[in-house]
């Protein structure tokens, strides 16, 4: 299974869960896990999908939270080790 | 240092509150009410002379060596079996008392072997100590008569006579030496639960045996011990004491086993560990323990342990030995260079939940601190971290809400998911005992359980549930609960928000969730879910206990937020004797997520979001640190097929053969350029490494583990860590190799800058620990004396939170292709990727894993027990031999992950919880057919390992 696909799957997995909550806590839910567990290249990843291909695959509520899930700083911002 | 003498009591404590108060010996002694003479008398500092007593056990009387007389009663009572009564007077020594405990002893001897110089217990025997406390100097009998103690009278057979018993690996039994106390048979049946063993015979005649005229090892014995514990006399003695002889000095240590974390001695002599014995004021364990614990330490001394430091360029090379200098500054330089070619996230590191919690803290701290990012992860990934995440949104915290004493007030028992004779055997020990005391049981279990029925034990319900089903069986659960208006609105209004409840309650209601509209797909009887929810509801104190049935599935989070709102509906929560229990994995998984092993959080579960949380860390280490959550296992290894992640630091932990779809992490590996490994052994995971650093066990060095109760408990250093470097000293070591100015001279500072930075070890150090013996988190100012039972006043975030649980069907399906369902689990004898305990004797009881099938399934495709099989599903495939069972449901197949040339793991899926991407272990579609050995992967697998073990200079390693 290609990482594609794979995050695709684990987004959609986390709005099945919302999917059968209160309906107020839908997209805020999706967003606030993804924020709170998902590395930023994770959620680069997942911009990815939804900026530039129109975020096939992803569950309605995945897109609706999307506003709401934090934008990652562009890769190579940290491209270097700290200094120790 | 000197040897640990522990006070034998005699009989048990009674917990009566009422005191009484006798004289003993012209002595005012005041105890409570139901206590036996005999430990009042021990109490006063009086030792009656005793032989068939020990405060593990009720009183038996039948030694009639502890007689005593008392004022204005008739005949001389047994000390052991008379209670205390007020205003009596005692005495324990007359005339009479001594001609007739002299009697007595006489008679023993006169049938007893008198090699006391060479017997093994010399030294140790409460035989020969009572011998010399009753004063006995000469035996009238004589030795001629009849006996158990020669193999021939005056040259002909003697039938009484029984050669001794060397089956076990681990003890002997020499029937010669056996005074028919039953304290070993007694050991078993009540401190054990297993019954395996019984006194055959009348009179003279009378002998223990184990099983039905068996050896030990053929017997129902399980190894744990107790009877070994209990023997005062040589009879049952450790293999390990009759070839060195008794230790000279000891010092309470806590097992490196599983998640029970079980107190023991080490009794030493020198540098040379004689033995493990479970310590009596071990609060997890309360002086018993298992097999593992016991007796499988051998590992530590195993030759095939790596004790030098090791580098290869590429992982098809031969290692190479390095000083520790050199292996340093190459992981320290490689690191580097990695993270300016392919970014500062391109490295991280897996934390070790078998190492201590200051070991752990260190390696978050190097990979946040020095590796400056928060790529971090632990085996609790693919284990327990749906418990996190789904008691976190309900109660506010991840952690367990009981100690393990609170078993012995519980009334009604949900083991749901565990299997806890096999995966946590002290605290089975402890649940049969108070279910032989009456207390209900209810298994849900997709197989049969020993604790389904056993000796004396039998649950009230068995709900075999198809693999997967949870959320649709505890939801329907539920639904009866509420339904019927079972559950406790006082302390749901009291505790919880009630219009969350509300909500719960009209989802849970509806029809759909009822034990009869799931019945098809979870194939439980309704009636069977009904009843067991009714007698939760109202049977008493009700608890929960599960493991890791219920996490590793792609709903364990939703689950384990089921298993939540049952505990909260039906009030079970923030007293002894109820709570929701998860059984822990590892010795220190719990402490490992304490630490801040997570990806997402820094130690003490606070998220790295969090700017308060980060500024503490910031300012103690003096860096500045990422706000983003890290990489979880993984996804770590998902970058690393795509080629972001090149670098990890893995300190004790076997990703490889315990994590799943085995092809996916060894891909992710290949394409690491450096992969570091520190572990005792070259394990699985170390086929793909790039450098090898040398680790050490947890008897050669200081620390301490967290078990699955929070209870914070010493690990003490007994003997020189034979790679010449503690597990924290490497780290250490490798982070000033890395530019980072760390200096802790001893664990104990690393648990200092612990308690500084996180409020729920506040009060925690070593001193504390000295004083205290151990403590449960939280500890500190508002719980000083730690934490036994959590969510006393109310829940840690407030109100409780009911959530809906909406059961959702894995994506792991049945069809024509894999029809069957594969679960997996663990045995007694072994212990997780079985690195240890396989390099030991408990091979004896488990040498391969096998495949438990149901006849029905086993009879269509042509298998007979003992045949090999091929196991196949969608990820992979291998060979193993079929074990023919009705313990598992037809459609339901069921195997262990114990050994790596099964590779179980290679069948597994990446399918994974939706919150915690804690893998799919135990749902997995399969197909089994006949097969003629070793699948070309096995043997393959099996080659590779081999080569990449080589060590240049080094015969090839034996494994």
């Amino acid at each position: 299974m290609s990482n594609d696909a794979k995050l695709v799957r684990m987004a959609n997995q986390i709005a099945t869960f919302f999917h059968s909550q209160p309906a107020a806590e839908g997209p805020q839910g999706v967003a606030t896990h993804i924020n709170k567990f998902w590395e930023p290249r994770m959620r680069r990843q997942l911009f990815d999908i939804v900026d530039h291909r129109s975020g096939e695959g992803l569950d309605p509520m995945v897109l609706a939270a999307a506003p709401l899930i934090k934008r990652p700083a562009p890769s190579g911002s940290t491209d270097h080790p700290p200094a120790a | 240092m000197s040897l640990i003498h522990e006070i034998d009591y005699g009989t048990p404590a009674s917990k009566s509150e009422k005191m009484v108060t006798l004289t003993i010996d012209g002595r005012e002694v005041t105890v409570p009410e139901g206590t036996s003479i005999m430990r009042a008398s021990m109490d006063a500092g009086i030792e009656i002379p005793k032989l068939c007593a020990t405060d593990m056990m009720d009183a038996f009387g039948s030694c009639r060596l502890c007689l005593v007389e008392i004022q204005g009663r008739a005949g001389m009572p047994a000390s052991c079996t008379t209670p205390v009564a007020p205003g009596l007077v005692v005495s324990t020594q007359t005339p009479r008392l001594k001609d007739v405990r002299r009697g007595v002893m006489e008679l023993y001897i006169s049938d007893h072997p008198l090699d006391c110089l060479t017997c093994a217990a010399n030294g140790d025997c409460e035989l020969q100590d009572m011998a010399g406390a009753v004063g006995l100097r000469d035996v009238r009998y004589g030795y001629e008569g009849e006996n158990h103690v020669r193999a021939r009278n005056d040259g002909a057979i003697n039938i009484k006579w029984q050669p001794k018993d060397e089956s076990n690996p681990y003890f002997t039994f020499d029937s010669s030496k056996c005074i028919v106390c039953s304290r070993c048979v007694r050991a078993c049946e009540e401190v054990q639960g297993t019954f395996a063993l019984t006194i055959e015979g009348r009179g003279f005649d009378s002998r223990v045996s184990a099983g039905m005229h068996e050896d030990f090892v053929s017997s129902e014995c399980v190894s744990c011990g107790a009877c070994v514990q209990a023997c005062p006399t040589a009879t049952l003695t450790e293999k390990s004491v009759i070839e060195i002889g008794q230790p000279e000095h000891s010092a309470v240590t806590t097992c490196a086993y599983c998640g029970v974390g079980c107190s023991f001695k080490a009794e030493m002599r020198g540098e040379e560990l004689v033995r493990m014995v479970p310590w009596k004021d071990g609060q997890a364990n309360r002086g018993h323990s298992c097999v593992k614990g016991r007796f499988a330490y051998g590992y530590s001394t195993h030759r095939d342990r790596i004790l030098n430091p090791m580098i290869r360029e590429k992982i098809s090379d031969p290692w190479r030995e390095v000083s520790w200098e050199e292996a340093f500054a190459h992981v320290a330089s490689e690191f580097r260079r990695i993270q300016y070619q392919y970014g500062r996230d391109s490295i991280g590191g897996i934390t070790s939940s078998r190492c201590t919690n200051e070991e752990t803290y260190l390696v978050q701290k190097i990979v946040r601190a020095g590796f400056g990012n928060n790529n971090v992860d632990t085996c609790a990934r693919v284990c327990h971290s749906p418990t996190g995440y789904g008691l976190g949104q309900t109660f506010g915290t991840s952690a367990g809400t009981q100690n393990f004493d609170s078993v012995e007030e519980t009334d009604v028992v949900i083991v749901i998911g565990a299997n806890p004779t096999d995966g946590h055997p002290v605290f089975a020990s402890r649940l049969k005992k108070r279910l032989r005391q009456g207390a209900k049981l209810i298994v849900i279990d997709p197989r049969r359980i020993d604790l389904v029925k056993g000796p004396h034990v039998e649950a009230s319900y068995h709900l075999p549930l198809r693999p997967g089903t949870n959320v649709a069986v505890v939801t329907a659960l539920a639904h009866v609960i509420v339904s019927e208006g079972l559950f406790d609105e006082t302390f749901i209004r009291e505790r919880c928000d009630w219009s969350e409840f509300e909500d719960w309650a009209s989802f849970v209601s509806e029809e759909r969730h009822s034990p009869e509209a799931v019945e098809g797909l979870t194939g439980v009887p309704a009636e069977l879910i009904r009843g067991a929810a009714r007698l939760f509801a109202t049977g008493g104190n009700g608890s929960i206990y599960y493991g890791l049935g219920v996490t590793e599935h792609s709903q364990g989070s939703t689950t384990v937020m089921a298993i939540a709102n049952l505990a909260m509906a039906t009030g079970n929560i923030g007293r002894p004797g109820v709570g929701v229990n998860p059984l822990r994995g590892q010795n220190n998984v719990q402490g490992s997520c304490d630490m801040g092993s997570f990806p997402h959080e820094l130690p003490g579960y606070r998220h790295i979001s969090d700017d308060a949380t980060r500024e503490t860390f910031e300012k103690l280490w003096g860096v500045s640190l990422s706000n983003e959550p890290g990489l979880r296992i993984p996804n770590m290894l998902d970058a690393a097929v795509e080629g972001s992640f090149k670098g990890i630091y893995i300190q004790g932990e076997d990703i490889l053969q315990s994590d799943p779809d085995t092809k996916h992490v060894s891909a992710g590996l290949a394409a690491m350029e450096c992969v570091v490994v520190q572990d005792l052994f070259l394990n699985e995971t170390a086929n793909y490494a790039h450098v090898f650093l040398p680790g050490s066990t947890f008897l050669e060095k200081d620390g301490t583990f967290t078990n699955a109760e929070r209870r914070i408990n010493r690990v003490r250093r007994v003997m020189t860590p034979r790679n010449g470097l503690a597990d924290w000293e490497v780290t250490q070591k490798l982070a000033q190799a890395m530019g980072l100015a760390w200096n802790y001279r001893h664990p104990s500072e690393i648990m200092d800058e612990i308690a500084a930075t996180t409020p729920s070890f506040a009060l925690v150090s070593y001193d504390y620990l000295e004083k205290m013996g151990s403590v449960q988190w939280p500890c500190n100012e508002k719980h000083p004396q730690g934490s036994p039972i959590m969510h006393v006043d109310g829940f840690v975030r407030g109100k409780g939170k009911f959530i809906r649980t909406e059961y959702v069907a894995t994506d792991e399906k049945t069809g024509p292709r894999f029809p069957l369902l594969l679960t997996t689990g663990r045995i007694l004898s072994q212990y997780n990727v079985g690195a240890q305990t396989r390099r030991t004797d408990n091979v004896v009881w488990h040498e391969e894993d096998r495949l438990e099938i149901h006849p029905h399934d086993a009879e269509n495709r042509g298998i007979r027990d003992g045949d090999w099989v091929r196991l196949a599903s969608r990820s992979g495939e291998t060979t193993l031999h079929a074990l023919i069972t009705d313990r598992v449901s037809p459609g339901v197949v069921y195997t262990t992950f114990h050994h790596p040339d099964t590779q179980a793991n290679v069948i597994t899926t990446d399918f994974s919880d939706w919150a915690t991407n804690c893998p799919e272990y135990k749902v997995t579609a399969v197909q089994v057919s006949p097969s003629n050995g070793p699948s070309d992967w096995q043997v393959e697998y099996d080659e590779q390992a081999r080569r990449s073990r080589r060590i240049a200079g080094k015969l090839e390693a034996a494994e």
